[in-house]
């Protein structure tokens, strides 16, 4: 989990993401921003997040983010 | 049959009339009903092509949920038996079947669309190739039907083939439903590009008649027809008259048709989505909305979100996504890290996917280099965009109270507007190199007096038109900032009863009378129908 927030700080310093919701529905995180996201998630945890789990629900925090990965990574 | 015909709104009428009075559950197999014959009165030679699509898809959507069903099935029995290794290479092999039939699918209808849009634009390329190499051989130009609305209708039943393979929902099992949600045909003529998921469910369910909502909706096709007839139609007088010119209209004249063109198209294409949903409202209809105020937009990436928002978010989901995030690109994107750099190796997903998205969003609005220009010029201002950001963060940070001023504010929608009414030149001018050299000239020629010396005058549209134009335009600008706050609607719905039926029968004369009809105007169709 705490990879994910430095990673999502990275790309916004300027956002509290331990309490940051909905960073998709409020557009906090743009395409771009969750494109850059996969990369390093793929890099850091070895994961593969595929075109159809990038849904806001799982983008819209750095929980649910990190949700994601550990659901993959038991897959 | 065109929107804004009386034989339109006479069929949008008998067809709302017999939608209440039928018994409710036939409502949805009226609306097919309407929807091919609206789509027969287009044009017959266009149904075949309709057909294709929606058997098609809805055949394999059908077979990919069904294998889908078999797979879950076996997981579900055989859970204890099979390792985790097992079931996902089960599931991998069952994948690459439904893999081939989407494929299958979109190879047929993208096919279609491909050969229909794209063969006089491919042969157009190979003559000018041929001439280039000095031969004298030429290719025949094909004389292929573009039936009305496919590249709306071809996208919306790939978007809802590729959502049932991705398992978001599962196929619709009623061939005549998935029939009506292809052709529903408020939005087969200009979208927006609806999802199943958004749209399924309000579409087939009962509507009770509703005196409120079919209010509701008519307001809103009357300030679509305000937006189209008024504005638009009444605009494009000026700009026929501009961009048919290059020659005579240069320099300031350009700027001023580069202006022109925005508000005219901004006003037909909203106004023409404002009749769609209005026309779904007065029926019950939910229909996703496809503009937040884009002119407000502060810079272009997020004009894109909020203009034509449907085909944006298709783009993103069904091309941008797959691209930047399979395996072959992110394998590349670890390569150029390491040979060229943490820099160039995060940039790498996010251009080449964006490429190609917009050299297909270019290519999509037409077979023309203007066209593919277009979608790459939107590219480039995007990616300096994103490159510029960082300087961006240092401006803010140095001057934090910058983005609540109001002289900030009107600049960055000012750049934004300036930005894209530039690179719509492409739509108007013949080709590319005459759009640069026509953009060009408002750099070399100085007339600029031209703007107040009544030449503006000579182009088709007379002092009056001019004050329509303005004042409509306060109108919409005056409606916009009111929506910042909440439905303008629903405001109006709050005054007393006599202010709403002056507003609203005051509208209605306003685009009775000073609709662009008659003599000098064509009721013309709408810009993006041709896409």
């Amino acid at each position: 989990m705490n990879e994910i927030i430095e990673i999502l700080s990275d790309l916004h310093p300027d956002i509290d993401f331990e309490t940051a919701k909905n960073l998709v529905d409020n557009k906090i995180l743009d395409s771009f921003d969750i494109v850059s996201l996969i990369a390093e998630i793929n890099d850091n945890f070895d994961v593969a997040i595929s075109a159809e789990e990038i849904t806001p629900e799982n983008f819209n925090s750095a929980e649910s983010i990190w949700a994601l990965v550990e659901r993959l990574m038991e897959d | 049959m065109l929107f804004t015909s009386y034989e339109f709104l006479f069929f949008v009428l008998a067809t709302c009339v017999l939608y209440y009075v039928i018994p409710k559950k036939w409502q949805w197999m009226l609306l097919l009903a309407a929807s091919y014959v609206f789509y027969f009165l287009a044009g017959a030679s266009y149904l075949p092509y309709i057909f294709v699509t929606t058997v098609s898809t809805y055949l394999i959507a059908r077979k990919i949920t069904s294998l889908q069903a078999v797979v879950d099935a076996y997981i579900k029995e055989h859970k204890k038996e099979l390792s985790r290794e097992e079931r996902k290479e089960y599931k991998a092999k069952e994948k690459k079947k439904q893999w081939r039939l989407l494929l299958l699918c979109l190879f047929i209808n993208i096919g279609i669309l491909a050969v229909l849009k794209y063969t006089n634009f491919a042969i157009a390329n190979v003559n000018s190739m041929l001439t280039t190499f000095g031969s004298t051989a030429k290719l025949d130009f094909v004389d292929f039907v573009l039936p009305m609305g496919i590249s709306f209708y071809t996208f919306q039943s790939m978007g809802y083939l590729i959502d049932v393979y991705r398992g978001k929902y599962e196929a619709e099992k009623n061939p005549f439903r998935f029939a009506l949600f292809v052709s529903f045909f408020p939005q087969l003529v200009q979208g927006p590009i609806s999802r199943f998921d958004d749209l399924a469910k309000t579409l087939y369910e009962e509507h009770k008649f509703n005196s409120a909502t079919v209010a509701s909706g008519l307001q809103r096709i009357l300030w679509g027809y305000f937006k189209k007839m008024v504005i638009a139609d009444r605009m494009l007088v000026a700009v026929n008259t501009l961009i048919k010119g290059p020659e005579e209209y240069q320099g300031a004249f350009v700027f001023a048709g580069m202006l022109f063109y925005a508000l005219e198209l901004y006003a037909d294409f909203t106004g023409g989505i404002d009749i769609t949903i209005g026309i779904a409202e007065t029926l019950g209809i939910k229909v996703t909305e496809n503009f937040h105020r884009p002119y407000f937009s502060k810079n272009i990436k997020e004009y894109w979100n909020r203009w034509h928002m449907t085909m944006g978010s298709w783009f993103t989901d069904y091309i941008f996504y797959p691209i930047s995030v399979c395996q072959p690109m992110l394998k590349l994107s670890k390569f150029s890290r390491k040979h060229f750099g943490e820099i160039i190796g995060k940039r790498i997903p996010v251009y080449l996917s964006s490429f190609v998205v917009w050299f297909t969003t270019g290519i999509w609005h037409g077979a023309s280099w203007n066209f593919i220009v277009w979608g790459l010029g939107n590219f480039v201002v995007i990616m300096i965009s994103q490159e510029l950001e960082p300087l961006y963060r240092m401006f803010h940070k140095k001057f934090p109270k910058a983005d609540k001023a109001l002289w900030f504010k009107i600049f960055r929608v000012g750049r934004t507007i300036l930005l894209m009414s530039s690179l719509r030149m492409f739509d108007c001018y013949r080709d590319v190199p005459l759009t640069f050299k026509m953009f060009g000239t408002m750099f070399t020629t100085w007339n600029w007096n031209v703007l107040w010396n009544g030449q503006l005058l000579e182009l088709g549209l007379e002092v009056k038109d001019y004050i329509i134009l303005f004042l409509g335009m306060m109108l919409v600008f005056t409606v916009s900032m009111l929506q910042r706050s909440g439905s303008v609607r629903g405001k109006i719905r709050t005054l007393a009863f006599p202010v709403r039926v002056i507003i609203w029968y005051g509208l209605f004369l306003v685009v009775l009378l000073f609709g662009a009809y008659g003599v000098g105007y064509d009721a013309s169709q709408f810009i993006y129908n041709q896409f």
